[in-house]
């Protein structure tokens, strides 16, 4: 494989995707985990508007030149959608956060957890086993 | 030089990123988060994609930050320390290696900016040639065509699922709650005069801004989307200054909700016409004698409902967060007590 400058877009983008994941994934905050996805979301975005870019174009809006070069116009109209999209289902997330604090008294996954199978932890049942930490 | 922006965002943009990862405190987190908006409208527009910019910069930097502020006010703003979760080797591993993985398979990826790029072929270019003859030859923003016009399925879609999450939230938050919804009147921040008197004469520039975006949208970047989230952003600073309740005397919940629906039944309701006219759904042809008349009453109505949708549900988001409220102290204990089985 050669590493080309020309994918330098593409590599923050996966750098910012692997922060989001590594976020979801290694932290038990409920919001923070919230804040997470919305960077792999971001990474996304970014990642399609990348590939739309047109060297030397302009912002597909038209003007009377002939020779105008334009942007692609499809990656804006699918992601500015997924945005709006994106902040609507942000708000469905935080919203369960809400009625679980409200519920629980945390947002910690493993203080929920604590208070959903006693102080012995999940480790016996069926929940997560790595939330395990005897005494 | 546009080169070099790029190059230098982008270092910002990972920079603010592993920084929102290691900040424990949540506040922080979501104003850095607010940053990371920001910048990456800034990129948006450096890649051409000028109507994404917009949208980010009024969702990322504006609503979704108040929204996280709002759960963290009901909430609590700190995330706990624990020694054993400050490192993940684990978590690390899966993310190196999958990050490993994506960066080989980028090696095959077009260059950033190749006019030869398979993504530039197929329809990009139709819709940028024929938007003149086939949508109307007075909306310039191609943008616009595509997301009203020839993909006017996927927007009723994406406005569809907006007017569910909505409904989603209302269920989870606007029931009766469990809590004192009732806060002694306007926010902490209606005590401070230099806000009230900033935020007076703002509001109503907000508003008309919002209206100049929804209906310059054939024209120039905008749209119902942008303009909708710019519109709410405008109430919420109202509410914000001078407390959720003078702010529901219009928009009260009720017709908050009302817009919600409103907005969407617009939007089909163009596409129905369609149909009645003899044509097939979201077919704006005949919606007037001249075709190119009937496409532009079509984005027109398209526009329109997804602007009040979109307006509507951030505003009732925001007053259903904020209307939680603080629990009061003893409500605490009752929580703790029932998860205890």
């Amino acid at each position: 494989m050669t590493l080309d400058p020309g994918l330098y877009n593409y590599w923050i983008v996966i750098l910012l995707m692997m922060t989001g994941l590594y976020t979801v994934i290694s932290r038990g905050n409920l919001v923070k985990k919230v804040i997470g996805l919305n960077v792999f979301q971001v990474s996304v975005i970014m990642f399609y508007v990348s590939m739309g870019k047109v060297e030397g174009g302009m912002a597909p809006i038209l003007v009377e030149e002939a020779e105008a070069v334009y942007s692609n116009p499809l990656p804006s109209v699918l992601m500015l959608t997924a945005i709006v999209v994106g902040v609507a289902t942000t708000a469905v997330a935080l919203a369960l956060a809400v009625r679980i604090h409200e519920a629980y008294g945390t947002l910690e996954e493993d203080e929920i957890l604590e208070k959903e199978y006693g102080a012995a932890g999940p480790g016996a049942a069926d929940g997560p086993v790595d939330d395990h930490e005897p005494g | 030089m546009l080169a070099l922006i790029d190059v230098v965002l982008l270092a910002f943009l990972a920079v603010t990123a592993v920084a929102i990862v290691r900040l424990r405190d949540l506040f922080a987190a979501v104003m850095v988060t607010g940053i990371f908006s920001l910048l990456s409208a800034g990129l948006f527009t450096v890649m051409d994609a000028v109507d994404v910019a917009f949208t980010e910069a009024s969702v990322g930097a504006g609503i979704s930050t108040i929204l996280m502020l709002a759960t963290l006010a009901v909430t609590q703003d700190v995330e706990k320390k624990r020694w054993r979760r400050r490192f993940s080797p684990l978590a690390l591993g899966v993310v190196v290696v999958t990050g490993a993985a994506l960066v080989y398979g980028t090696s095959d990826m077009p260059r950033y900016g190749d006019p030869d790029a398979p993504i530039h072929h197929y329809l990009a270019p139709h819709f940028l040639e024929h938007t003149p003859d086939e949508i109307n030859e007075h909306i310039p923003n191609v943008v616009t065509a595509v997301l009203a016009s020839y993909r006017g399925y996927d927007t009723f879609g994406e406005t569809t699922v907006i007017f569910t999450a909505a409904v989603m939230v209302l269920m989870l938050l606007g029931g009766a709650a469990t809590i004192d919804r009732r806060r002694p009147g306007g926010g902490r921040m209606g005590a401070n005069v230099v806000l009230r008197a900033s935020a007076k004469p703002l509001v109503p520039l907000i508003l008309l801004f919002a209206l100049y975006v929804q209906f310059h949208g054939d024209f120039g970047p905008g749209g119902g989307f942008q303009a909708g989230v710019i519109f709410a952003a405008g109430l919420v600073l109202y509410a914000l200054v001078y407390g959720p309740d003078r702010a529901q005397a219009i928009f009260t919940g009720r017709r908050l909700e009302a817009l919600v629906a409103l907005g969407v039944l617009i939007y089909g309701g163009a596409g129905v016409a369609g149909i009645v006219l003899g044509g097939e759904f979201l077919d704006y042809d005949l919606l007037a004698a001249d075709p190119q008349d009937g496409q532009h009453r079509g984005i027109f109505l398209v526009e329109l409902g997804v602007g009040i949708t979109v307006a509507a549900v951030m505003t009732t988001l925001f007053l259903l967060f904020t209307g939680r409220g603080q629990p009061a102290p003893w409500e605490d204990r009752v929580g703790e007590s029932e998860g205890t089985p």
